[in-house]
């Protein structure tokens, strides 16, 4: 098998050195060609993310390649990184392990296969590829199904704002008619509101002691600004409350929020309280219809998210394990059947 | 032929109902395809079954206890088949399978009633009224599942940690519309069942009237309220459970003084 794999990624390589080697959207096209011609490669895809930059190649002499490509990336980013490599089967297995969000830096991530397939469709795009890569790439592509499909790699949340988006699509199903209320400018706050807004919520409103910095994150957000003393009108017509503020008490109690549940009409509402001192008194939890959730509680889903997809992994190799298998089987059946050049040579 | 019918329907029902326990006892609960397919395959059986006892019998196979606790596990199965997919509240089934399971065991373990008995052919608004009411029974027997659903659901979301459970169980809006859903179908069909039943042209006992009333003026005071904004989904849901458990309490006595089902 003449596969090998070249490149560095968060677990080799800080930012600061993935920065100068990572290859702009726009040159992609160019260094494919380049790849082709200097590096002697019959086929080659570039992935390029903000976590990694890999060349994925094949060639007659892999060996020779694989530095080769090593030499593209230094003359481009210069020296001072240690570029992996991986050759025949552990460089199929490294793709799949990537595309299945194994090797990413949050574990089970699904972003990563987007990126390696639009990867993939440039290079087939641009003529980089031909049979074994198409076939190793459609192969990657059909091991994340299945490992999605068939393991728990890719469920429960791993950051505060995605455990605070999960929960509320538990709570209303559909966010497209939700109205988010976001107490406070921090940023945390701000990093909610904007999980929230990425799946599409109706409308958000903003308010803070300060009322410039509401205006301006309400311009940064695309939401409305509100006076700090009137937040409490805004309850009635908002599913969803992100507090976040430095206030030293209480900002809502049960006596405060009861008249306002029975304004809502059994629609439910989910208050999501960021604040140290905590902004909600806990006791909200226990009305009918309320749910509410505090820093320490959205962190402990998120390590319990974490964990449950670690313990995951070892099923997701296994069914990893199975896909590569059947890769070397096809290429050793594409050898027997003299159809290829790289399959008569293995 | 009938009983290896029944048993294989049974059978079906036990696949389901082991298959969400040991997944769910393991936390390893998925959503997927197996628990409809056994009911499906238990539901399917169960029809043959009751169209041969039907035929067994002369008219609607609902003539004694066993057949009744059949029938109104049939009715839970078609109102999963039928309803429960469409709103895609596919936990539905783990949650359905143990009650069609549960009565299809208890039909079984039933003493009398097993050997079908030739009726003679009943007034049609009699059969009509019985087995709407029956069908009914198996909405409504639903819409305490999607109730308990409700329930756990909300417990989940009330927790610092939800359990493994909380990804699998739907939204709670979802569980509030299909609790909706299955009120309005529930009472629909049991008011269809009632105004058969005036015109059934037998003698019904003031006892059979009254609890039928009863069951239909509970439900329909729960969607009342609702709607009015007194009562909220929480409380709904428990309505749900507990009218449930009141209606089945009152359906064997509804039948042994309607006529309709023999002892």
């Amino acid at each position: 098998m003449k596969i090998f794999c070249v490149g560095l990624s968060h677990h080799s390589a800080g930012v600061s050195l993935r920065e100068r080697f990572a290859v702009e959207e726009a040159d992609l096209t160019v260094s494919l060609q380049e790849l082709r011609a200097s590096a002697a490669l019959e086929e080659v895809v570039l992935l390029s993310t903000c976590n990694r930059v890999e060349i994925y190649g094949r060639a007659g002499d892999p060996a020779d390649a694989a530095r080769r490509c090593a030499d593209f990336f230094r003359t481009r980013g210069g020296d001072g990184a240690d570029f992996y490599q991986r050759h025949a089967e552990e460089g199929v297995r490294h793709l799949f392990r990537v595309s299945c969000g194994l090797d990413s830096m949050v574990v089970g991530e699904t972003e990563i296969l987007g990126q390696v397939k639009a990867a993939y469709a440039l290079a087939l795009e641009h003529g980089a590829t031909g049979r074994v890569l198409n076939r190793l790439f459609q192969q990657a592509f059909r091991a994340a199904k299945q490992v999605r499909s068939e393991t728990g790699i890719t469920r429960g949340s791993v950051s505060v704002g995605s455990v605070a988006v999960d929960l509320a699509e538990k709570i209303f199903g559909d966010l497209a008619l939700c109205r988010v209320l976001l107490l406070g400018a921090g940023k945390a706050g701000a990093r909610v509101a904007r999980s929230l807004q990425s799946r599409g919520v109706r409308s958000l409103v903003l308010s803070n002691r300060t009322f410039n910095r509401a205006a301006d994150l309400a311009g940064e957000l695309g939401g409305m600004a509100l006076h700090f003393d009137r937040w409490q009108s805004a309850l009635p017509d908002v599913d969803i409350v992100i507090s976040s503020t430095a206030a030293r008490g209480r900002l809502l109690s049960s006596e405060e929020l009861r008249p306002v549940i029975a304004a809502r009409r059994d629609r439910p509402l989910f208050l999501v309280d960021l604040a140290v001192p905590r902004d909600f008194d806990p006791s909200l939890n226990e009305l009918e219809g309320v749910y509410l959730h505090d820093l320490d509680s959205l962190q402990a889903m998120a390590r319990q998210g974490m964990a449950e997809r670690e313990k995951e992994v070892e099923r997701c190799e296994r069914l990893i394990a199975a896909q590569v298998a059947e890769f070397q089987q096809w290429v050793q059946q594409d050898a027997r059947d003299g159809r290829s050049r790289i399959g008569a040579e293995s | 032929m009938e009983r290896y019918l029944l048993a294989g329907s049974t059978f079906f029902y036990l696949l389901g109902f082991a298959y969400s326990l040991v997944l769910l006892g393991a936390g390893k609960f998925r959503l997927g395809r197996f628990n409809l397919y056994a009911i499906a395959g238990g539901f399917v059986l169960q029809t043959a079954f009751l169209y041969l006892r039907g035929h067994a019998v002369g008219r609607c196979p609902i003539t004694n206890t066993f057949e009744v606790l059949v029938f109104l596990s049939w009715s839970i199965a078609l109102a999963y088949l039928l309803v429960g997919t469409t709103y895609r509240m596919s936990l539905l089934g783990a949650f359905t399978a143990p009650l069609v399971f549960g009565l299809q065991l208890l039909a079984l373990l039933w003493p009398t009633g097993q050997s079908p008995v030739r009726q003679v052919k009943a007034d049609g608004w009699l059969e009509l009224h019985a087995a709407t009411s029956l069908v009914a029974y198996g909405v409504l027997a639903l819409a305490c599942v999607a109730g308990v659903m409700f329930l756990v659901q909300e417990r989940q979301l009330k927790m610092r940690v939800p359990g493994s459970i909380f990804h699998l169980l739907p939204p709670l809006t979802t569980l509030t519309e299909g609790m909706r859903r299955l009120l309005w179908l529930g009472v629909g069909l049991l008011t269809v069942g009632i105004l058969a039943g005036f015109f059934v042209g037998v003698a019904v006992g003031q006892w059979k009237s009254g609890a039928s009333l009863l069951v239909w003026v509970i439900y329909g005071g729960i969607l009342f309220l609702w709607s009015r904004n007194i009562l909220h989904s929480h409380r709904v849901a428990w309505s749900c459970i507990f009218a449930y458990g009141l209606a089945l309490v009152t359906l064997p006595a509804m039948y042994a003084l309607g006529g309709y089902w023999a002892k």
